[in-house]
């Protein structure tokens, strides 16, 4: 069994892993930068390489209306979109994960308008955050494309939706180098979709949303909030399966260089290749510096980044979002899952880097260790520009 | 290739719709298909037709993990010489750095122009394919050029990637026309 070994852009990938999990309906609206993964999906569809259904709509907000009635007639179901795209579908959102409908979402992600910016940041993915959806962060395109296969797998073992995260432009226009597993070994992987109910199933005939009244709605979101807690461990079992599958180690977050590190950066998404590049410069000159990239965002696995951080003194947590009155939503998770940790006594700094496409280099993620190491902390929000 | 870094770096300057990207992604294939690790990717301004665009390109033996943009590039091509005049070009070229124009000026007119005295390659990259494509695609002919200057991957690699997505597009005779028009570059060095 040899994979193959190719360059794609994260767009393509995420498109070739989407064809690879023979979904039955891909249903979208086309927006900077989701854009090439829609049309490699179309360009695949034309070719006649799948049989999915792509539905046209015109609006993100029907196109993930659309994959409601096509997950909960028990169709395996995905989308793609960014930015104004992610915001104009946040009230079907809810409505997906308090369904519990398995629909993957392959966001390519993007700055918020106003002003306008169609260049890359988090903003769109973290006004998510709360909506219910489990959400994956990729480094580069071979985790764009092996986050889009995990999360299908993910979606429909949890009954929740999920999203398939990667930078916009930084990953998704980026050729890279990439295993392509093959379309034999991921269909047998994920399986078929088989759903406990559907709206097809005449012989069990169910209700998708109906009205919930004041006595019963309070425990119905315990549930929902239980359900997405517990999809910790079922990522775990996932990434492990994929480990073995695919040679590649997969968890809720990746540790670099991180054993006896006195310094550390935690983030998410394209900028830790940067920040590894930086960690190597700096550990060559004796300094202990380290990385941790957070992978699995939503649900946020506290407890174990609490166990991985909870010796390291200084912490810089870089977002590349804001939390408009209050601290970024990395860094807010990172000081809530080291609360408990009673010997911890380190200083976490927040940064805030990367808005709207803003470039960051290795020099900057030398720069905030440098900052660590000095002990220059503030308690306010820093911004590197 | 820089032996110590063990990376080849290049920066594209072109304006939207030149192909500047294209150009980067047949070259990287190519290098991928000599068992080499790269990085293509834009950096896009407004988003339109015309507007002044960047497209970095770097090729490894080893796997490429940053997503900076390229600072200190060893290779420049520079698909369209008015950018000469409103793009800062020569910041950050090393001055062992290679710069390719497409252009009709001479490289010693180029060089005193941009007052950078490294090693400069001129190339009527408009003007031969328009002779041999009978169409303006500067994008293609440029790729004769550096690979024959920077060997990012080999003429064969190239017209392989070329072929791979261009035949169906434009036609066996098209599709000749530019393996040509990329062999006109590679061998007038």
């Amino acid at each position: 069994m040899t994979d193959k070994k190719i360059a794609l852009t994260g767009a393509m990938a995420a498109a070739e892993a989407l064809r690879q999990l023979d979904i039955d309906v891909f249903s979208v609206y086309p927006i900077t930068p989701q854009t090439p993964i829609i049309e490699a999906f179309a360009k695949m569809k034309s070719e006649g390489n799948t049989a999915a259904e792509i539905i046209q709509v015109e609006s993100e907000h029907s196109a993930l209306s659309a994959c409601v009635g096509a997950s909960a007639s028990g169709a395996r179901t995905a989308t793609a979109t960014s930015s104004q795209g992610l915001a104009l579908m946040n009230e079907i959102l809810y409505i997906v994960s308090g369904l519990r409908l398995p629909i993957l979402m392959v966001v390519s992600a993007r700055a918020l308008s106003a002003p306008i910016n169609i260049h890359g940041d988090h903003s769109d993915v973290m006004g998510a955050r709360d909506s219910g959806w489990i959400q994956i962060f990729s480094e580069n395109s071979q985790e764009a494309y092996d986050n889009t296969l995990i999360g299908m797998k993910l979606a429909e073992k949890t009954s929740l939706p999920v999203m398939s995260i990667m930078d916009g432009f930084n990953t998704s226009h980026s050729v890279e180098n990439l295993e392509i597993l093959r379309d034999e070994t991921v269909r047998k992987w994920v399986g078929d979709f088989t759903p406990e109910n559907s709206l097809l199933n005449h012989k069990n005939p169910v209700t998708f949303g109906p009205l919930v009244l004041p006595n019963s709605y309070f425990e119905f979101k315990i549930d929902q909030e239980k359900t997405i807690n517990e999809a910790v461990n079922e990522y775990g079992k996932i990434a492990k399966e994929f480990e073995q599958l695919s040679g590649r180690k997969k968890d809720c977050f990746e540790q670099y260089r991180m054993a006896d590190a006195r310094e550390a950066i935690v983030l998410s998404g394209s900028a830790a290749g940067t920040a590894k590049e930086a960690v190597d410069k700096l550990r060559a000159s004796g300094k202990k510096a380290g990385l941790l990239k957070i992978n699995l965002f939503r649900p946020f696995p506290r407890r174990e980044v609490a166990r991985a951080l909870a010796k390291v003194p200084k912490i810089a947590v870089l977002d590349r979002s804001q939390s408009m009155g209050t601290f970024p939503p990395l860094y807010t998770e990172i000081v809530n899952s080291l609360f408990p940790v009673a010997s911890y006594k380190s200083r976490v700094i927040s940064y805030v880097y990367g808005l709207g496409g803003r470039d960051i280099f290795q020099t900057d993620m030398e720069k905030v260790f440098e900052e660590l190491e000095k002990g220059k902390t503030e308690n306010r929000i820093k911004y590197i520009k | 290739m820089d032996k110590v870094k063990n990376l080849l770096e290049i920066t594209f300057f072109a304006r939207g719709g030149q192909g500047a990207k294209t150009a980067a992604e047949i070259l990287a294939q190519g290098a991928v298909s000599e068992g080499k690790f790269v990085q293509a990717f834009p950096s896009f301004g407004p988003e339109r037709s015309g507007a002044p665009i960047q497209t970095f390109l770097r090729v490894s033996n080893r796997e490429v993990r940053t997503h900076e943009p390229v600072l200190n590039p060893d290779v420049v091509v520079v698909l369209d010489d008015t950018l000469l005049k409103t793009e800062n070009i020569t910041r950050n070229l090393k001055k062992d750095a290679i710069l390719i124009v497409n252009s009709v000026k001479t490289a010693e007119e180029l060089s005193r122009q941009l007052k950078f005295f490294g090693k400069i390659h001129a190339v009527d990259a408009d003007g031969i394919s328009l002779k041999i494509i009978g169409q303006l695609r500067p994008n293609t002919v440029i790729l004769g050029k550096i690979i024959r200057i920077a060997r990012v991957a080999k003429l064969e690699s190239i017209q392989k990637e070329f072929r791979k997505i261009f035949a169906k597009k434009l036609g066996k005779e098209i599709c000749a026309r530019n393996m040509e028009a990329i062999k006109k570059a590679y061998d007038n060095p």
